[in-house]
């Protein structure tokens, strides 16, 4: 029986009902009393010396408060990148400034050079148009081989080059993996793009500073995944504002998949021109703006090899990864490459010997950072896309040749230095063999065949790392932040619950989600719980929502924080029911003495710890309010299976998706509906990079895809309806829920099925390719399928932007 | 986007009139235009709004079997006219212009203006042979369209119908731009009782054109096969992030062909 | 600066605009009527599609002045005379079509406008009506499955959840 309330059930999301009927809160839809607009005038050259600014007819035109340069600016801090990665030769990366308007010189189309801050956004623009730039034209650095070849145009001039760091992984294993690849049976190798992409929420940014004279305290109201965490960066990095002069909200905020993680140069800079100006100050970014300013995702040139002994035993994985940085280090940059995805290159299997080598490099692109799964879609897709290779070059079942080396112990150390803690692959292959219906490709074959059309079967599987992340491990990694979440669950005296999380919604569904874990430990109704987030002046520290964190680690401290009250309370419980705390029991909204009848009603023990006139004084405060932070012990392992079917139209090269499965394991699981909806979503964004989403640049660092006229966003009509399931539960062992996190896997398992797919459909038809790079658009499968272009070898450039279709 | 002045005349003579000013722009339906004015790629001192015109607004058959289409006519009330008058190529072109939105405020009269080289509907006027009547005059399909973005209008011009003629058998293909969903490719074929139109939009760099080596072969036997071994050169296509010119010439070969076997 | 009037949710109302002023604009600005959403600059995303005189349309693609007499309905004009969700908006709720719920006015006010002309349609019918409103969060599942059970459709066969 499928549960209707509590932990299992899948109740009617709450926050729905504001959101259908236009009651939302989102950023833009906040006006502060008079308030000024911001536009900034950006870069319309990827590289380039600022030689003069002229301000002042700008600054005379109707309505302008103030135009701002760099010169402004010089006192301030730089926007802070918040990991520091070590290179091979043990020095750390190198790490330009990151100015919030430029300092000299432009790096990236989009690189905000001025801005005008007027009454309204028309008139702000119109002044924009007026500033005077000069600036003297310099290479463009956009391919990434040629960016740290000798003599190579520099990003940054105070950098020694354009190599951000040179990372080894494991660096104690690269002659032992050497050797492996040397003596191997079969070495499989495949060269690679995983293709820059543009994360697109919905929701373009919007910021809104705000000064009060009286009291010298700033509000910011944000698009952000992570309001403390702005607060923290900007605060203290880059404005000198200290934490508690300083609040950071993210209300309603319409996704964010990673690119409203980052600290961007628009939230200080409206923070610091609203003291300026003494006026707030309100910045709406278009969607032509968010194209070349939000943080951009993937972007990685790939070589992997495989190595099998003789009983197609994987014996070793070699890689070598050129990953974009951008132009300058945004917040979690150097993680992505490194940390998020050289840990899982040993994927669902048991490769005993791993090395993984990733140079990160400056170009003249807008910066590159956590995108949906964040380096682990990037490690999935080169490993199964090259299994799959291997597959077919021994001429045996791709499944089988997975079956063969999975995992099958757990807890499992790689080596690549994490601890599997639990998993079943078998069983999620299992699974997905019977909702796919992978028996019946043959006939569906057939019929595809019939109608003209190739049809193609791609499988792969998927293990991420989330539910980040240990603190004292990441501190060893690099990163300049603790990985921990906070909750303050606050009992009123009527027995009702708010609970503060430092997590944040963006379309998880959290109100809904977290208090159906508090109705099922304390055993009364959801409707008794109300979530508050998204506002630093109202929650405890928190480190926000990504990397599918929000249940295993935000979930936790609200699970812990819980268990401080329900141990109050039960010290409270035991005092009207004279008898030992030891003994009492709530069970269904109330305490009962173990082996009587004698209870008292949660609300009346709430009640009693504010209204304590009967009641222990001496041994214990009033109130009924506890605050937990969570620092997790490993990271959690979700895994799963994933199914495409495609058809290929022979004569036009298109690929239409016609089924597509999801078999994961999530560990347990709070609420299925919303775990199929993040599912669903995942795979829309995954399929979307394998067939569409192509974030390019041409030679001279232009955008070529700088608008939905030239960015293909996955749409209705391109989807089929999904089927999955999270019926396989391998609990998590080291938090209190078992859970594991949902909100990536769909984007981090579906591509490369896509591409096994489009792959197995072209060899159908008699046309043996071995890859073509995504986006799989119709002109490069054509291309690929007639000769009549070297289909996907963006690599060989080492570029991954470039132009070419 | 820079700020003009807005008038919403009611008759032809009164946009005519309007549109005297220096810099004043027509506005149709606005789906092209004002995403370009928010791109601020257009500075009209005054745009004059076509919407509040009955005159140029409706679709009827004239007695020369042609459908003679308001130029102020809206791609949903195209689609749904073109159908109950018998001429379904016309039909599937209207009704799959962008999406159902933009078909209930753009116009055949702004789409023949503006001439995008990826619109649809020059496809079919090129393919039909149809004439395109203004304020001022009546001007065939092959003298109006001039190239990219470019036609034989003159300043302040207003397209106030178009005269299609109506084919025996007509489809359209349309092969999508993966991002704006514009055609990559569009073909419209028209078979008359003495001619074959075949329309090409989206492919060419000089713009839409007819593609009459196919034109030649389908008169004297209308059907996919007899352009099997068709094609069109590359050399002169559009070549950009979403298709070679190698491409495109090749689906202008496979859009035609299936456009036939829908007509059929 | 103009005045316009036009009925906005059954309410006579009057601004004053600019020549440039979209409707969105209007509405948003000078109404407050927030929950007409812009989420592009090229008329894609339908985060801003409202109803004109009874027929869908993109509000950002359309000047305010455009909109002189007409009836115009946006989110905010669509519940239940009581407050409750209408049929549609609760076969969202239903089958969780929306998350971060940006899309999703446009969404409602997109599937309304199909489910006037074309009372039972297919899935293949909703997917295709769709392609004027992008969805970042959902993969369209769950909002296709709820706009058929919206129209009286048995949606009990399509993928659980």
């Amino acid at each position: 029986m499928p549960k209707d309330t509590g932990i299992g059930a899948s109740p009617k999301r709450r926050e729905d009902v504001r959101f259908l009927t236009g009651d939302g809160n989102y950023t833009d839809d906040i006006n502060v009393h008079g308030q000024a607009y911001v536009h900034f005038l950006r870069s319309d050259v990827a590289h380039g010396r600022i030689t003069s600014i002229d301000t002042a007819e700008a600054g005379a035109m109707p309505g302008v408060v103030r135009v701002f340069t760099g010169k402004d600016f010089e006192g301030v801090g730089s926007i802070p990148c918040g990991w520091q990665v070590t290179g091979r030769d043990g020095k750390p990366m190198q790490e330009p400034a990151h100015p919030v308007l430029a300092q000299g010189k432009v790096r990236h189309v989009g690189d905000p050079i001025a801005a005008v801050v007027a009454d309204t956004p028309a008139q702000a623009r119109d002044a924009a148009e007026a500033i005077m730039v000069d600036i003297e034209d310099l290479p463009a650095v956009v391919d990434m081989k040629a960016a740290v070849a000798d003599g190579a145009t520099k990003v940054h001039d105070d950098l020694e080059n354009n190599l951000c760091y040179d990372w080894g992984f494991v660096e104690d294993n690269r002659d032992a993996v050497d050797k492996a690849i040397k003596d191997a049976a079969h070495v499989t190798t495949l060269e690679l793009v995983n293709n820059r992409l543009v994360a697109n929420p919905m929701e373009p940014r919007v910021a809104v500073g705000v000064w009060e004279k009286g009291t010298d305290n700033y509000t910011l109201y944000t698009t952000s995944q992570n309001p403390h965490v702005i607060r923290l960066l900007m605060g203290a990095f880059v404005l000198g504002i200290p934490e508690h002069k300083l609040r950071v909200v993210a209300p309603d905020v319409g996704g964010g998949f990673g690119t409203k993680i980052f600290h961007y140069a628009e939230e200080a800079f409206c923070t610091f021109a609203a003291k300026a100006c003494r006026r707030p100050v309100k910045w709406t970014a278009s969607r032509s703006e968010a194209f070349m300013s939000d943080a951009h995702g993937r972007d990685h040139v790939t070589k992997i090899e495989l190595a099998l002994d003789a009983d197609h035993n994987f014996t070793a994985v070699r890689t070598e990864t050129y990953a974009n940085m951008g132009a300058y280090l945004s917040t979690f940059a150097p993680s992505v490459p490194t940390w998020l995805h050289g840990t899982l290159m040993a994927g669902n299997y048991r490769t005993p010997l791993i090395y993984v080598n990733v140079k990160a490099v400056f170009t003249n692109t807008v910066p590159v950072d956590a995108y949906r799964g964040a380096g682990r879609p990037e490690a999935t897709f080169q490993l199964e896309r090259v299994i799959d290779k291997a597959a077919r070059e021994l001429g045996v079942d791709p499944i089988e040749l997975r079956r063969k080396n999975f995992i099958t112990e757990f807890p499992y150390a790689t080596p690549v230095a994490v601890e599997y803690d639990t998993g079943d692959y078998p069983a999620t292959m299992d699974k997905l063999s019977e909702i796919a219906d992978l028996s019946g490709f043959d006939a569906r074959r057939k019929e595809s065949e019939a109608k003209g059309k190739w049809r193609g079967l791609g499988v792969n599987c998927y293990i991420e790392a989330c539910g980040i992340a240990p603190s004292n491990l990441v501190g060893q990694l690099g990163a300049r932040a603790g990985l921990y979440e906070s909750a303050t669950v606050r009992v009123n005296a009527t027995g009702g619950i708010t609970v503060m999380t430092g997590s944040h919604s963006h379309g998880q569904g959290h109100e809904t989600s977290f208090p159906q874990v508090i109705a099922e430990m304390i055993g009364i109704d959801e409707s008794m719980v109300e979530i508050v987030h998204g506002d630093t002046a109202n929650t405890p520290m928190g480190m926000g929502t990504y990397g599918s964190r929000s249940i295993a680690v935000g979930g936790s401290a609200m699970v812990r924080a819980a268990e401080k009250v329900v141990n109050k309370a039960k010290k409270i419980a035991a005092h009207l029911l004279e008898a030992s705390d030891s003994d009492i029991e709530l069970k269904e909204g109330k305490f009962s003495v173990a082996g009587t009848d004698k209870s008292v009603a949660w609300g009346d023990v709430t009640l009693a710890a504010y209204v304590p006139h009967n009641y222990p004084l001496e041994d214990i405060e009033p109130g009924l309010e506890e605050t937990a932070f969570y620092d997790p012990a490993n990271f959690t392992y979700p895994s799963g299976a994933y199914a495409c079917e495609v058809e290929v139209d022979p004569e036009t090269g298109q690929v239409t998706i016609e089924r597509f499965a999801a078999a994961d394991d999530f560990g347990n699981v709070i609420n299925p509906m919303i775990v199929s909806g993040q599912v669903h979503g995942g795979i829309a964004q995954g399929v979307g990079q394998a067939l569409l989403e192509n974030c390019s640049y041409d030679s001279e660092g232009q955008l070529l895809s700088a608008s939905y006229m030239d960015y293909a966003m996955p749409r209705a009509a391109d989807l089929p309806m999904f089927t999955v399931d999270h019926s396989c539960q391998t609990p998590c062992t080291h938090n209190p829920l078992g859970v594991k996190g949902c909100g990536e896997a769909g984007a981090i398992g579906s591509p490369p099925s896509v591409v096994n797919a489009v792959i197995d459909a072209l060899h159908s038809g008699g046309c043996k390719i071995d890859h073509i790079d995504m986006p799989l658009t119709p002109s490069r499968v054509w291309a690929a399928m007639t000769g009549a272009a070297a289909a996907g070898h963006g690599t060989a450039e080492g570029r991954s932007v470039g132009g070419e279709v | 986007m820079y700020n003009f002045d807005f008038e919403r005349p009611k008759s032809v003579a009164d946009a005519v009139k309007a549109l005297q000013t220096e810099e004043a722009q027509p506005l149709g339906g606005g789906q092209t235009l004002i995403p370009t004015l928010k791109q601020r790629l257009a500075m009209p001192s005054k745009l004059v709004s076509l919407a509040g015109i009955d005159e140029i607004k409706g679709v009827c058959k004239d007695d020369q079997n042609r459908l003679c289409i308001g130029g102020g006519t809206v791609h949903r009330v195209i689609a749904e006219k073109a159908m109950s008058e018998g001429f379904p190529g016309l039909t599937g072109l209207a009704s799959k212009i962008g999406d159902p939105a933009v078909r209930n405020r753009g116009t055949i009269g702004g789409s023949l203006a503006n001439n995008d080289p990826s619109a649809c509907y020059p496809a079919a006027a090129m393919a039909t042979g149809a004439t395109i009547v203004t304020d001022r005059r009546e001007i065939a399909a092959d003298d109006y369209f001039k190239g990219l973005f470019e036609t034989a209008l003159e300043e302040g011009e207003i397209i106030t119908e178009v005269k299609m003629p109506i084919p025996e058998a007509s489809a359209y293909m349309k092969f999508e731009q993966p991002a704006s969903r514009f055609p990559l490719v569009g073909v419209f074929v028209a078979r008359f009782s003495d001619r074959v139109g075949v329309g090409v939009t989206g492919a060419s760099e000089s713009g839409v054109f007819r593609w009459t080596e196919a034109e030649r072969a389908l008169g004297s036997d209308f059907s996919a096969d007899a352009v099997k071994g068709l094609s069109v050169p590359a050399d002169g296509m559009i070549s950009d992030l979403h298709g070679t010119a190698e491409y495109r010439a090749h689906l202008v070969g496979v859009m035609t062909r299936r456009a036939v076997a829908a007509a059929q | 600066m103009a005045s316009v009037t036009m009925n906005v949710n059954g309410k006579p109302v009057t601004g004053e605009i600019e020549g440039r002023t979209l409707l969105v604009e209007f509405l948003r600005n000078g109404l407050s009527l927030t929950g007409t959403h812009v989420g592009c600059d090229t008329s894609q995303c339908g985060a801003c599609l409202v109803h004109v005189d009874g027929e869908a349309v993109k509000a950002c693609t359309m000047f305010a002045a455009e909109a002189e007499g007409a009836e115009v309905t946006t989110i905010e004009g669509v519940s239940n005379p009581d407050g409750s969700l209408n049929t549609i908006q609760q076969a969202f709720q239903d089958y969780h079509g929306l998350q971060c719920g940006f899309c999703t006015p446009g969404m409602v006010m997109s599937a309304a406008a199909l489910l006037k002309d074309n009372p039972s349609p297919s899935e293949q019918e909703i997917r295709e009506y769709l392609q004027g409103n992008i969805c970042r969060c959902t993969g369209y599942h769950n909002i296709v499955k709820a706009i058929m059970a919206a129209s009286g459709q048995d949606v009990s066969r399509i993928a659980a959840e």
